[in-house]
């Protein structure tokens, strides 16, 4: 009876010890939470101050920039920056050549590269392996060596201030058909051998099953491809002149060559030079942050 | 040689380097020619305008050499030499973010709600590169109406410090920290942070729990099990992060700077830039683009070869 007794209430003490430290363990996780909350918004607001810094001069009168004392809030709110920026260089015509060799250097990347991709993932041909090593050598070698002989042949071609420069060099990629070879590597077999009995060719295998099923990585390859391109400036700035062939980035340059001071004018047309960019980001970001996690897997 | 042959006249190798065609014309056109090219010129002195002169090794000879001025060695080139200074004081940055983005991972490796909108705001500046970036902080860092030596004044005579706002962008000492607090900014929650965080997501609970069992503390864990165990990571990252170093500079000195002031802000990419586009000086650019290729060939092999035994796999 004794020993039961002893038993029922060291039971009890264990469980009250045993509350105690989930107690303490509970209060202890929200403290990490509630200070894990407080890091993370500290780094999110000096991560956004500088853009809303740019949102806000983008707004301002012109002398209001020109003050000692911080004004987040701009009065009045100037809309007309954007407008006056809009009209100061053919804005309209840089966003439509943007928007075209973009287009044009994602479809051409996404298509060689997947193709190459597949015949280097999946058939067997003598030299495969060496010429897959030679595409990854070249990720090393600097933009410098390879764009002046690429500038001299777009000058001897005759097309310095063409879409024919801006898109052509842009269309072949190591880096995506490596990244696009390393996911088809881990797709399953098995679907393509029933296709293979049912006697698909090797194409109609690439493209009605290969393709499809690797939509998560040809979407990563997109937006990525997508903004590089937005973002390339030193080979637009060389291979163009004329105003009608300038890029965004470009523009923007010369526009600052412009309006040197004149930063509520400066803002406003960043902004709108950053914008689709923001906007395909916010789309298609779960497929940029898992394809940066696919281009690192090694092997 | 008939097995060779045999091999690939099969239909299977016949359609491999028909899948392979386009982007191979592409990488001989575009990549593999140029670097052979650029060889070439490396040898010559060639304006563009008139017909190319071989000059052998002359041009690597007023690259790197050096020759005697008074009693004084002196570099052929020393605005080369302080360039590649330069060069390497901005790629100091490289450790600066790896540290940042490996923090920034490690707050964000907890399963809190609302994890996502974190996420997408960290990653927000590194989408946002461009000439656009650098005309924003071109402004933030205007010594007398920016943003950040407005924050600054404010704090210095908050704790009524007597001290000068730094110049930033318009004093040699103070411009290359202001662009690599842009690359600061622009870095921490990007690429590499997602890196970061996809490792520290793959290290396995048990070891943690062990290391408890072990009487390890925080500090001591993150040493001994986190390090350890994202140091692949940490390797791709600064494999990666020293090849692109090499090669950077030119966009921020070309918008912000233009490499001043008095080639402070130059790096050997805007240097290149430079020599080939605007005093058309083709071969010795593409020299100086060559001992840049061997440096980056030669410095990612050492780092291969000695910093690959620091990592456990």
């Amino acid at each position: 009876m004794a020993v039961v007794e002893e038993v029922a209430i060291s039971q009890q003490e264990f469980s009250e010890g045993y509350i105690l430290a989930r107690k303490r363990k509970a209060a202890r996780d929200i403290t990490i939470k509630t200070l894990t909350y407080i890091a993370l918004s500290v780094i999110g607001v000096s991560m956004l101050i500088p853009l809303l810094w740019m949102l806000s001069t983008s707004l301002k009168e012109p002398g209001a920039v020109f003050s000692s004392s911080m004004q987040w809030i701009p009065n009045p709110v100037v809309w007309q920056n954007y407008v006056e920026a809009w009209n100061a260089q053919p804005f309209g015509r840089f966003y439509l050549n943007s928007i075209f060799v973009g287009a044009m250097v994602t479809i051409g990347q996404v298509v060689t590269s997947s193709m190459a991709a597949y015949a280097f993932a999946r058939l067997e041909f003598p030299g495969r392996d060496k010429l897959f090593f030679a595409y990854l050598a070249t990720m090393m070698i600097p933009g410098a060596v390879t764009m002046i002989p690429q500038f001299i042949l777009v000058r001897k071609l005759n097309w310095v201030d063409t879409y024919w420069a801006l898109i052509l060099p842009g269309l072949f990629s190591a880096f995506g058909t490596f990244m696009l070879r390393q996911f088809f590597m881990t797709l399953p077999r098995d679907l393509e051998e029933a296709a293979k009995i049912d006697g698909c060719s090797l194409f109609g295998i690439y493209w009605k099953i290969i393709m499809p099923l690797s939509m998560p990585a040809l979407a990563t390859l997109t937006t990525m491809t997508f903004m590089g391109s937005w973002n390339n400036f030193m080979w637009p700035l060389i291979v163009t002149n004329s105003l009608e062939m300038k890029t965004l980035p470009i523009g923007l340059q010369a526009f600052q060559g412009q309006f040197s001071v004149e930063w509520t004018l400066l803002m406003a047309a960043s902004l709108f030079t950053l914008l689709p960019v923001i906007v395909v980001f916010l789309a298609g970001q779960r497929y940029f942050v898992e394809g940066i996690q696919m281009g690192a897997i090694k092997g | 040689m008939k097995d060779f042959l045999s091999k690939i006249g099969s239909n299977e190798s016949v359609a491999g380097y028909l899948f392979i065609l386009p982007n191979f014309l592409g990488f001989l056109v575009f990549t593999f020619s140029p670097v052979i090219v650029s060889l070439c010129l490396s040898f010559v002195d060639w304006d563009i305008l008139t017909p190319p002169k071989f000059v052998g090794l002359a041009n690597f000879v007023a690259l790197l050499g050096f020759h005697r001025e008074g009693g004084v060695i002196v570099a052929n080139d020393p605005l080369f030499w302080k360039y590649i200074g330069n060069t390497l004081f901005f790629m100091l940055n490289i450790p600066i973010c790896m540290a940042g983005a490996l923090v920034v991972a490690m707050v964000m490796n907890q399963k809190l709600k609302g994890i996502v909108i974190f996420r997408t705001i960290f990653f927000l500046p590194s989408i946002c590169a461009g000439v656009a970036l650098c005309l924003l902080w071109k402004w933030i860092l205007n010594p007398d109406y920016g943003l950040l030596n407005q924050i600054l004044g404010a704090v210095f005579s908050l704790f009524h410090i007597n001290a000068a706002l730094p110049g930033w962008l318009s004093n040699p000492a103070w411009a290359k920290p202001g662009i690599m607090l842009m690359g600061f900014w622009g870095a921490i929650g990007g690429m590499n942070m997602i890196l970061y965080l996809a490792a520290l997501q793959g290290v396995p609970k048990e070891l943690y729990e062990a290391a408890e069992i072990d009487g390890a503390n925080g500090w001591r864990k993150f040493w001994a099990v986190t390090m350890p165990f994202i140091s692949p990571t940490t390797f791709f990252i600064a494999i990666m992060g020293v090849i692109n170093g090499f090669q950077s500079g030119f966009m921020q000195a070309y918008v912000m700077t233009e490499g001043g002031p008095a080639g402070a802000t130059t790096t050997i990419d805007y240097y290149i830039y430079n020599n080939a586009y605007q005093w058309l000086h083709m071969g010795y650019a593409s020299a100086i683009a060559w001992f840049l290729f061997i440096v980056i060939f030669l410095v990612t092999l050492v780092n291969w070869r000695f910093g690959g035994k620091l990592v456990h796999y």
